[in-house]
Order: C-alpha cells, then structure tokens, then sequence
C-alpha cells in the first residue's frame, strides 16, 4: 500500500528521535537537529502530495 | 532583570492604525465582500449556516489561510519562543507536530468533511450524534469541545493583553481593549470576518518573521554564532546532542498527542469543514505544512533572544522584548499588531466553533438563529474573559494543558467512528469517562505537568499524560465493546448505526 507507506514516512523519521538528536553536521550555522526537523517539511509535502496522486490512480 | 525598552508613541501610533484598520474591515465584511466576489448572497444556505460555516464554500485559498490563521494562533508567537528560550531544543517538538498532524489530516479529514456536508452536520458532536445515534456521546464531544476551548481563548486575549503592556499600557485597559474589540469583530463579520482578515493576519506576521530572522542574525554575526551564544545560556545536553537523555520520549509523545488533539478541537474542525470539498482539504494538507517554515522560525526566535541578551523572568514577554530591542520602534509596534490581529483571528473562529456547538448540541431543541449563535459566541468570550480575570495567566496555561488532554478523549467517537469497527455507544461513553477522570487525575498529582512518568518491563519515561490517557480510553473502549458483543451476542439495539452516516 503505497499511499499509507507515503503518509507514515513522516511519523517514522520525526518521532524516532535519537534518530537526529545530534549537533552535527552542521548546515549553514544550524546544527543537525534543527535543521533534518526543517527539512521534513518539504519532504512531508511532497509525500502527501504522491499519496494524494497515488490515491486517484486508483 | 534589565530595565525592559519601552516604545514611544510611534510604536503605538503604528499598532493602533493596524489593528483598528483590521477590526474595521473584518466587522464590515457584510458590506464588502460582495464586491468582491460578484456572487449574490447564498439563497439554499440559512442565515446561521452562513455566519458559523460561512456558506460551506470556502475554496482551497480562503481555507489555506482560515485554517493556517487559526491553527498557529499569536499565543504560538509568543508561546512557543518562551518554551525554547527556557527550555531549548525541547521547545521545538512544535515542529513535528506541526508537521506529523498534515499526513494525519489528509488520511481522516476529507472522509469527516463528507460525512459532515451529506449529513448537513457543523459540528464533530453532530457528526458522533449521526454516526452512533447518542445523545449522551453527543453531549460529551459537545462538552470536551466547549471545555477544551475556552482556556484557549482566554489564551489568546492574553496574547493581545501581552503586546498591549509591551507597549507601556497597564491596569485593567489592555484587557479591556482585547476583549471588546474581539467581541465586535465576531459578532459583526461570523466566520467570513477571520476568512478573510486571516491573510492580512498572515501577511503581517510573515513580515515581521522574516525581518526577524534576516536581521537578528546578521546583528549577532550569522546563525552559527547565534546558536552558539544561545547555547551558553542553556541547560547543556552532553555528548553532541542537543535533547538530554530523559527529554526524548516526553518530546516525541507531546508531538503525536499534539498532533492527534490539533484537529480535534471546535476551532480547527470548524476551518476544515467549512472547505468547499473534500479535495479542497487534501490540497491543504499538501500547502499548509509552509505555516510550518514560519513557525520553525517563530521558534528560533527564542534563541536568538539569549543571543541578542534578552533577560526576562516571565517568559511571555520573550518576543515583544526582542523585537523592541532589534527593530526600530515603529516597526515593532507593526510586529506587536500583527501579534494582536494574529490573536483575534483564530480566537474569534474558536468563538464561533464554540458558538456552534453550544447552539446545536448542548441546547436542548435545535435552535438555528443567527442571533442566538452570536449571543453564545459572545457568552463563550465572556467566559474566556473570566478566565483571565479570575484566574492567573500561568493557570490559564495549565488549563490550556488539561484542555489538550480532555479534547483528545473525544479521538475514540470521532476519529475511531470512521473506521469500519462497529462500536457501540455505550462503550465510547465509557471509555470517554475513564480517559478523560484518569488524564485529568493524572494532572493533578503531577503537578499539571504535560507529561507522566511510567515505567514498564524494564523501561522508564515519561509521557504525554494526554497520550497515556487516550491509551487508557481506547483499551477501556475496545475492552467494553468486545464484553457487550459477547453478552448480547448480536443485540441488533447495540450495534445498530445510522443508516446514510456510513459509506
């Protein structure tokens, strides 16, 4: 089930936080925490975005 | 403490233009809007659908900003900053709720809004009276509802207070002056008023955002060094982390139950359900998450309040104080007014969700006036009002929390209801009553903390008591279903649903 895989894939790479509970590497002065949390926003939106494409497909 | 900046009649001059200029176009908007749109007034709607749901015909844009506008409310400016500020990096479990809660809104919500426009439902009490034919569950989302909500306002009209005394005014008067001009606003405009003020809202706060975030830095020497005198003034997490040991599961678990008790309340659910369609809320939950980028750097704003030496006890006044300290007077006194207007917004839609709810499931006969939606909206603001008279701000802070908790006991009936499980009832109330007494006596004995330490099988944490509790009424709910299908076997009485509700 592709669509459910898409939308849980933010959950998983959030919630899991040792996941990125880190300093480093930095990025532009942000350290790794702050800005893997930032870059997850993006990501979500696409991932809804293919659900939703997958969703019609069907 | 530092003497705090105080602002000059600049400041203020620039806030009062903004803010009357918004609560004048936001209560005229019966005069206006059709202008705008070119379209006579809705004929098939009455009077009250069009002031609590504005028609049910918001588009994808005018739903991206109501629900944008109510959703990340000024008490998230300010509160959110004062939560990394004392706490650091936990403060930040904003983000993923924030972003978690899109996938969780995509999945449930267009199936909801349907439910809800084929059954001519405006409220989630509706929406579980027509899924479950109970009253008493009726009454109990209604309730929840109602309770969750009114802290939150009180919330909001502190958000207003809060920029008022920033800007040297005392006493009673910034109070005064949030709440009447909270009360105008929804009374005149009904839901159209935050619809379409919501952008305005959104464009101030936009701006004042970005000149933060462009300029504090650059003050400060870039954002390496803006984290790095930051992380002087905050509590050390050893071995490169940035969240100690024991900040883990309580950041984690305050995210879900955030994100699972967001939508949850009359105010969000109300902004989802009055999108045109289903698609118009799927399209959403792919734009909404760019609130998101904003309130990231709303965040931020706590740190570089350390780096920029800002000394405050009460943390509230985090935000106000920088941007006094960074940005020419007028300038923060526009910030401070696109605070205020990012106040009224979502608390005069929470008003309204209130307002529906009281209207159409606590009163005993179905009352469908206008006057009367906008007599209980006014009483919901009154008594948000007495919230803040009568009790301090911290303990509306605390009832905010117990709020969080008690709303997420109506996820069972409303969210559990779409699922093709044939629940009855009786068990929902049940487990509706022993989530919410053990969350909220949970509370209690902590301390009215959001989180409660559990240990099990080896493994300590602590929890989201909100989360805990939701536990306790799912497996309580599920628990009593499976004992009364036994017992009665197929009683058709028990396991009827309403015919039409499912699809």
């Amino acid at each position: 089930m592709k669509k459910a895989i898409f939308l849980l894939l933010p959950f998983a790479g959030l919630l899991w936080v040792p996941l990125y509970n880190l300093h480093d590497p930095v990025l532009f002065g942000f350290p790794f925490f702050y800005w893997y949390q930032l870059a997850w926003v993006p990501v979500t939106s696409v991932l809804i975005w293919a659900a939703w494409k997958s969703e019609r497909q069907s | 403490m530092n003497t705090p900046t105080l602002p000059d009649n600049a400041a203020i001059a620039v806030f009062v233009l903004c803010f009357l200029a918004t609560i004048v176009l936001g209560s005229t908007v019966r005069l206006w809007r059709p202008l705008l749109t070119r379209r006579k007034a809705a004929t098939h709607h009455t009077e009250g659908e069009e002031w609590g749901l504005g028609g049910r015909e918001f588009g994808a844009w005018v739903t991206w900003f109501l629900v944008g506008g109510d959703f990340y409310t000024a008490y998230t400016v300010i509160a959110v900053p004062a939560l990394v500020y004392s706490t650091g990096g936990f403060g930040f479990f904003a983000l993923p709720y924030t972003i978690i809660v899109y996938p969780f809104i995509f999945a449930v919500m267009p199936r909801l809004w349907t439910i809800a426009r084929d059954g001519g439902h405006a409220t989630a009490a509706d929406i579980v009276r027509a899924r479950f034919g109970s009253r008493t569950l009726e009454m109990a989302v209604a309730l929840s509802g109602l309770i969750a909500v009114l802290p939150y306002i009180a919330l909001q009209l502190i958000g207003i207070r809060t920029v008022i005394e920033a800007l040297g005014f005392t006493g009673m008067l910034p109070l005064l002056i949030a709440f009447i001009s909270l009360a105008a606003y929804t009374w005149l405009g009904g839901l159209h008023a935050p619809a379409l003020t919501a952008f305005i809202k959104d464009v101030m706060i936009y701006i004042a955002v970005l000149a933060a975030v462009i300029i504090v830095p650059i003050h400060l020497g870039g954002y390496g060094s803006m984290f790095h005198a930051a992380a002087q003034h905050l509590p050390d997490a050893p071995g490169g982390h940035i969240l100690a040991q024991g900040q883990i599961v309580p950041y984690a678990t305050l995210a879900l139950s955030s994100a699972f008790a967001a939508f949850l309340y009359p105010h969000t659910l109300t902004g989802i359900l009055a999108a045109k369609s289903a698609d118009t809320i799927r399209q959403n939950a792919v734009f909404l998450p760019v609130y998101t980028i904003v309130l990231g750097l709303i965040a931020l704003l706590g740190l570089m309040a350390h780096a920029a030496g800002i000394v405050t006890t009460s943390s509230s006044q985090v935000v106000p104080q920088l941007f006094l300290a960074i940005f020419p007077s007028w300038f923060a006194g526009f910030c401070f007014a696109a605070i205020a207007v990012g106040a009224l917004v979502p608390a005069s839609v929470m008003a309204i969700g209130a307002a529906n709810l009281i209207m159409h499931n606590i009163l005993p006969s179905r009352a469908e006036s206008v006057s009367g939606s906008r007599i209980a909206g006014f009483a919901v603001k009154v008594g948000a009002l007495g919230c803040v008279v009568f009790l301090n701000a911290k303990f509306a802070i605390d009832l905010q929390l117990l709020g969080g908790v008690i709303i997420l006991q109506t996820f069972p009936a409303l969210i559990m209801g779409l699922l093709p499980l044939r629940l009855p009832a009786r068990a929902l109330i049940a487990g509706w009553i022993i989530g919410s007494v053990s969350g909220l006596a949970l509370c209690w004995m902590d301390g009215l903390k959001p989180v409660h330490p559990i240990s099990f099988a080896g493994f300590s944490a602590s929890v989201s008591t909100g989360l805990l509790a939701l536990g306790i009424n799912i497996t309580a709910t599920l628990t009593l279903a499976a004992i009364m299908r036994l017992a009665m076997g197929a009683a058709p009485s028990t396991l009827r649903t309403q015919e039409g509700a499912r699809r």
